[in-house]
């Protein structure tokens, strides 16, 4: 099975590798897959406090190609939105976007888990501000 | 080979004229060239489409043949698919068969092996040496238990034929598989070796027809693919030796190197009872499909972590060699061969490093590991 050129890109040349600051408050992580899966992913948002919008976002993954370009794209697709846009982001844009074959879903399947847990790891953290919101 | 789709297009079955007798004649010099290397009768080789076919040959074959003398099969958790599905097929006949599990060496537990011989076995089924980490089993050992106990010694010996020495009637091996294309030879051929004297052994046909190749292999020959492998089997009569020195010392290099350069970096498997041309390494936190794609358009290897949705499963022979399933996944089998040059491995040596380091970069697992958390304490939510 061949993969799509824009899973080679994301793989070769992966976007927001990286960490951040998992104790700060601003920093929301998810962490989601297993090492006896042969995946996993950690995905983490930096929500600015005024706007709300996600001002940067990093992933790292243990995985195949298709898990490491769905996360990579995922980053892309968080910085600049709402937490309440990056919610909506569904498993199947991802799926879309890079052309990934069935067997490859669960990769984008993921991807969409991290992406809610570290929106909710970043609530959990902030809940005050939601009660006063 | 070639000629033998053209200008020789005789079926070796048709004895009424010179076609047939030109194809009947290169079929059994084929078979004395494979029979030579085995060191046995050229009447104890039995042709096939390839090696799954001899080891469902061999295993139904014997359980139908023997099932008057015992319904009981023995073989190992590690042994190819092509084997444990024909056991099973077997169970499903009313067979029992037990799988036995293997030492973390990935070699037989004899002790084991002995005691699970009842007074129904007809049958232990042992591969020669493993497909995905190389490991040679002790064949003279289970030989002796075999004929002790009376039992048929089955091997599957696809991976050993045409690079180690693989004479059966010296291990005390009944039957054994094996197929053309693993020896240099063309795909689509096999052999079921079947042993004719002390004991004479028989196999019920799987397939019925003109009754080919004594009666236990139904079907017209497939010249080109036989003469084909007779020849592979000629030449490697002459290289083996040869090949085994040369590709062990640049199988031993390539290693070497990734335990010097890569820390974390485990071989799989018995290292001192192994096949020359395999290596079969772990990199500890990188997912061995993912590392495979940073180097696939050059490098082709094979990874023991199937990440598909229809199975997360990885390799069960890992798995059985007691590896957790990080490591099996985290798996990589190199095979290299005749051709494998020097500068072929410097440049793997180079890619494969790169590869790695490029994954643990991108690793969440390998950055814990790195900042001392425990992998195993974590939390994982399983998917």
């Amino acid at each position: 099975m061949a993969y799509s050129e824009k899973v080679l890109d994301h793989f070769k040349n992966p976007k927001n590798v990286g960490t951040l600051d998992k104790n700060s408050k601003t920093v929301g992580t998810g962490l989601v897959g297993a090492p006896e899966c042969g995946d996993v992913m950690r995905l983490q948002i930096e929500v600015d406090e005024e706007s709300g919008i996600i001002k940067d976002a990093r992933f790292k993954t243990f995985g195949c190609g298709s898990a490491i370009a769905s996360s990579s794209l995922a980053t892309e697709w968080l910085k600049g939105k709402t937490l309440e846009e990056a919610e909506s982001i569904d498993n199947m844009a991802i799926v879309e976007e890079l052309a990934l074959p069935p067997v490859k879903i669960h990769c984008s399947v993921l991807a969409e888990d991290a992406i809610k847990a570290a929106i909710k790891d970043y609530q959990s953290k902030n809940v005050d501000k939601l009660v006063n919101a | 080979m070639i000629p033998y789709f053209y200008q020789h297009p005789g079926n070796a079955a048709s004895r009424n004229h010179p076609f047939g007798w030109e194809a009947e004649s290169a079929v059994d010099h084929a078979r004395e060239q494979i029979a030579k290397l085995l060191n046995v009768d050229d009447k104890e080789i039995i042709f096939t489409s390839g090696a799954t076919e001899s080891d469902n040959l061999a295993i139904k074959g014997v359980f139908e043949m023997y099932k008057s003398k015992g319904n009981h099969i023995i073989t190992l958790t590690t042994e190819h698919k092509a084997v444990l599905d024909s056991c099973m097929r077997v169970e499903s006949m009313g067979g029992e068969v037990t799988y036995l599990e293997v030492l973390s060496n990935g070699r037989v537990d004899l002790a084991a092996l002995e005691a699970a011989i009842r007074p129904s076995t007809i049958m232990i089924s042992i591969m020669w040496a493993n497909n995905e980490t190389g490991v040679i089993q002790p064949m003279k050992e289970i030989g002796d238990i075999c004929a002790k106990h009376g039992v048929l010694f089955m091997s599957d010996a696809t991976q050993a034929v045409g690079k180690i020495p693989t004479n059966p009637k010296e291990v005390g091996v009944h039957l054994m598989a094996f197929t053309g294309h693993k020896m240099y030879g063309p795909k689509g051929i096999g052999v079921l070796f079947v042993n004719r004297k002390n004991p004479r052994v028989k196999v019920t046909a799987q397939m019925d027809g003109g009754g080919h190749e004594r009666g236990m292999r139904s079907g017209t020959l497939n010249v080109p693919g036989i003469v084909g492998m007779g020849k592979a089997a000629e030449l490697a009569m002459h290289e083996m030796s040869a090949d085994a020195e040369k590709v062990s010392k640049l199988r031993d290099r390539l290693e070497k190197a990734f335990m010097t350069n890569i820390e974390e970096t485990y071989i799989n498997g018995d290292v001192n009872n192994r096949m020359p041309h395999v290596t079969n390494i772990s990199f500890k936190h990188v997912e061995g499909e993912g590392l495979m794609m940073t180097f696939n358009q050059e490098i082709g290897v094979s990874s023991g972590s199937a990440c598909t949705s229809a199975s997360l499963e990885p390799s069960y022979v890992l798995v059985a060699l007691g590896l957790g399933d990080d490591l099996a996944h985290s798996s990589i089998r190199f095979s290299l061969g005749r051709f494998t040059t020097d500068e072929e491995i410097d440049y793997a040596i180079e890619a494969i490093t790169k590869g790695v380091q490029h994954m643990r970069d991108l690793s969440p697992i390998w950055e814990m590991y790195k900042e001392g958390i425990d992998i195993e304490s974590v939390q994982w939510s399983a998917h």
